[in-house]
């Protein structure tokens, strides 16, 4: 009895976050009983990956009590410059690999800059928003189809889920959760993971304590470009094209995901299992709208909005009563 | 070098200047294999600086160090504790949100194949070294659940974990513990010491340092003042070199008067208590009487302190303040009536690093004012350098970062902004923590004269003797419970007696 509260008690906000999805979730299907077809579940992996990708790379950068708000841009970024590699007639998985050295080394660059050169990372970040999002548009103003077979083939092969009938996703739905499960296991199970829980709580500390702080951070800052490259080429999979418009203000809802999951963003706390909660509730509001049909697609913003207030009500609730005790 | 064999650590010629300080000049200093050797000197003497130059924390200007004979520069923290040198700096530095394993461990954890942490041989490991120090908790629950003495010991055993330490560098590790936990910090020394390793213990306590140390390096204003064998030092000339003048007003200190048609009871309490923290307790405090406060750690005191200042609120009994019951609790209206709480762990619940000493200064006289009556910056200054001087703050100037200041600095300003209200009852937890023989002295020569001006103190402290010399009675708690109470000419063997529950 005793250890089921305790239990309760320290996993608050995300038994939280998991409640309100089921229940946005029942209301939905209440409301319009064709979203009760296992498919629309399934579904929220396929339009959110490359969100899940992001908010994943986020959640560990929230965590180390950073930000990163180069994501979205990053994005865009890798789906032109993806589709003018393609169209030059690169070989796609060259081009894979470039996309991903590309942001891992983005994001090295941003995290160097903050940690060596103590600029605080929402303002690097924020230049490194500005920086890809006009590269993105210098490579090329306007959309740029894909035609590669290969991005075809990704974009296009079902994958059957067990035990549903006539249910699927896409590879890259498989992607952001193979990257999920990994980075869960290496938030909570290895010495790099430990010491971003530990940067996150009190830098200072972690420094005193001899743990490894500029190369963690600098690691953190290349896993959340390394993230966002990711999420690009699954844009671009998705879309079969590259825009330098696509994924505006994307990391804003990265971010929102990340802080409905229970990540605060003070530091310290947080796990990317919230996080793809996170992601599915802001998924979930979505496909409401869409079946509703009439509704402009703003109110998922609304929504979201109000969510994110209540969830970081919660958090602070939590963490005050686990103060006094 | 071969002369040098037995030397473990060797530092020369070291300098360290801040904006404003010269905290180091031309310092010399040197650890020889398998002793414990006292750092000491007043608040601000370098010592914790000389501490960050040697572990790569500071960069020094100047002078160059020996590590084992060999000419080393130790660039981080880390570097520091790869070649063997663990160091539990002043401030507990640890990470509240991580389990007590983690902070023992992390850096050096038990893992499985492919770096995986192994979570239960590491928890069984952290359960070990903890139950070593006589400490049996819960190493999984996070660190901020437990008092700073925990943490502070779970900072101690990280350090003594290493098992590749040469040097064992361990900055006031007993400030905040009780005799008991202090003596099994000892007992771990010694045995280091048998082992070869070279320790650097700092402490203001005076009998400590005869108690574990072999030999005793003075720092005084930056400078060194030399090396001493434990033993061929007494106390007074160690005092002596300390302050650079004798102690004499340590001797002659008298207790505040009390007139007793004069005396009018300030606060009563009545049955106060709270589940978990404090048993119902009753207590009395008159006008110009100076309350100490006895008992080990835990023991409830600094939850009485806490009920009375009102930042936890009682749920049975109540308290009056000058005979009218108080019925709303909390520290902003606790502070209107005139009662100040200076309480016991600075970096938690008082001090603010990064707003000047002034600021800090005037910050809760000013919210006791009200926030419209703004005082001007003149007065401002005014009062910050009277408590400057008053308290031997060493600082530049009342501009200075407090964060920038020494720990025992650090103290005296959250000292003076609770003195600085004026307060009817100034209740002291833990006063004196980290603050060197000479100020302890000037603070409590400083509470006595208050008191004969008409302020009520209750004076919370683990220091028998400062109690004793500074109380016109003497309330032991123990078991969070007021289990007597004794007139100030008692002796150290009856409070020690009622502390320990000994009938
Ligand atoms: N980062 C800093 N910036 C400016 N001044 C500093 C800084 N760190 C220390 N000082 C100053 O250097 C001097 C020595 O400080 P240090 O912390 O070494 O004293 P200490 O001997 O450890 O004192 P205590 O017993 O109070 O801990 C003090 O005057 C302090 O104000
Ligand atoms: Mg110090």
């Amino acid at each position: 009895m005793h250890r089921i509260k305790k239990f309760l008690f320290k996993n608050g906000p995300l038994l939280a976050t998991i409640l309100i999805f089921f229940i946005v979730y029942a209301i939905g299907g209440q409301l319009y009983p064709a979203m009760r077809k296992p498919q629309v579940f399934f579904n929220l992996f396929i339009n959110n990956a490359s969100l899940l990708i992001i908010s994943i790379g986020m959640t560990l950068v929230v965590i180390m009590k950073g930000i990163d708000l180069s994501v979205g841009a990053m994005i865009a970024l890798t789906s032109v410059a993806s589709a003018a590699l393609l169209q030059q007639n690169f070989p796609p998985l060259l081009v894979i690999l470039m996309m991903t050295l590309m942001g891992i080394l983005f994001g090295l660059t941003m995290g160097a800059i903050t940690h060596y050169l103590k600029v605080e990372a929402f303002v690097v970040t924020l230049m490194g928003q500005f920086f890809a999002r006009g590269m993105a548009y210098v490579i090329n103003r306007s959309s740029i189809t894909i035609t590669d077979d290969f991005y075809k083939f990704l974009a296009l092969t079902k994958i059957h889920v067990p035990f549903f009938e006539n249910a699927y996703v896409y590879i890259t739905s498989l992607v952001a959760i193979v990257l999920l499960v990994v980075t869960f296991i290496i938030l909570v199970f290895t010495r790099f993971g430990r010491t971003v829980y530990a940067i996150g709580n009190n830098e200072q500390s972690a420094l005193l304590m001899g743990l490894p702080v500029a190369r963690t951070k600098l690691i953190v800052y290349a896993f959340s470009g390394f993230c966002s490259a990711l999420a690009g080429i699954v844009f671009s999979i998705s879309l079969t094209s590259g825009f330098g418009g696509y994924a505006l203000s994307m990391e804003m809802d990265a971010i929102a995901s990340v802080v409905i999951g229970g990540t605060a963003l003070t530091g310290g706390v947080g796990n990317v299992f919230g996080t793809l909660f996170g992601v599915l509730i802001n998924g979930i509001i979505v496909t409401i709208l869409q079946f509703n049909g009439t509704l402009t697609s703003w109110w998922t913003r609304i929504g979201v909005g109000i969510l994110t207030l209540i969830f970081i009500g919660i958090q602070s609730l939590f963490y005050v009563r686990k103060k006094h005790t | 070098m071969a002369a040098n064999n037995h030397e473990i650590l060797r530092i020369e010629n070291i300098s360290k200047s801040f904006p404003g300080v010269q905290a180091l000049q031309n310092v010399n200093f040197c650890l020889k294999k398998g002793e414990i050797h006292a750092l000491v000197g007043e608040n601000g003497a370098g010592k914790s600086t000389l501490i960050k130059v040697m572990t790569g924390v500071e960069k020094p200007d100047q002078g160059r160090m020996l590590y084992d004979g060999v000419e080393m520069k130790i660039k981080s923290p880390q570097h520091a504790n790869n070649i063997g040198i663990s160091t539990v700096y002043q401030e507990v530095n640890l990470c509240t949100n991580l389990s007590v394993a983690e902070n023992i461990l992390l850096g050096r954890e038990p893992r499985q194949f492919g770096g995986k942490i192994n979570w239960k041989a590491m928890n069984t490991r952290a359960k070990e070294i903890m139950l070593g120090l006589d400490v049996d908790i819960d190493v999984k629950a996070p660190l901020a659940t437990f008092s700073t003495a925990i943490q502070q010991i779970t900072a101690i055993a990280r350090a003594l974990e290493i098992s590749s330490t040469k040097v064992l560098i361990l900055d006031e590790p007993t400030s905040s513990l009780d005799v008991r936990e202090s003596d099994l910090i000892f007992q771990c020394m010694r045995k280091l010491r048998e082992t070869g390793v070279g320790i650097i213990f700092i402490t203001h306590f005076i009998n400590q340092i005869y108690e574990v140390s072999d030999r005793i390096t003075v720092l005084r204003n930056g400078k060194l003042v030399g090396t001493y064998d434990t033993e061929n030092l007494p106390t007074i000339s160690l005092i002596q070199k300390m302050i650079g003048r004798s102690l004499a007003e340590y001797e002659d200190m008298e207790k505040a008067k009390q007139d007793p048609d004069k005396q009018q009871v300030l606060i009563e309490t009545n049955n106060l208590g709270r589940s978990g923290t404090v048993q119902p307790t009753d207590l009395t405090l008159k006008t110009g009487e100076v309350v100490g406060m006895a008992g080990l750690l835990g023991s409830g005191r600094t939850g009485v302190a806490k009920l009375i200042f009102g930042v936890e609120e009682p749920d049975t009994g109540d308290i009056r303040v000058d005979n009218q019951p108080v019925d709303k609790h909390s520290p902003h209206e606790s502070l209107l009536r005139g009662i100040a709480l200076c309480p016991e762990d600075r970096k938690e619940s008082g001090i603010l690093g990064d707003l000047t000493i002034r600021e800090n200064i005037i910050l809760a006289m000013q919210a006791r004012m009200g926030w419209f009556k703004y005082l001007n910056k003149k007065q401002q200054y005014e009062i910050a350098q009277k408590y400057i001087d008053m308290l031997n703050i060493s600082t530049p100037s009342s501009d200075q970062l407090v964060k920038n200041l020494s720990g025992g600095n650090q103290q005296k300003v959250i000292l003076a902004r609770w003195l600085a209200t004026h307060p009817k009852l100034l209740i002291l937890d833990e006063p004196t923590r980290g603050i060197d023989v000479g100020t302890k002295a000037e603070i409590q020569k400083l509470v006595i004269s208050l008191a004969n001006e008409g302020m009520s103190c209750m004076f919370i402290s683990s220091e028998l003797e400062e109690v004793m010399r500074t109380s016109n009675r003497i309330v032991v708690m123990r078991d969070q419970e007021k289990v007597t109470e004794l007139p100030g000419d008692t002796t150290e063997h009856n409070i020690m007696q009622a502390i320990a529950g000994a009938d």
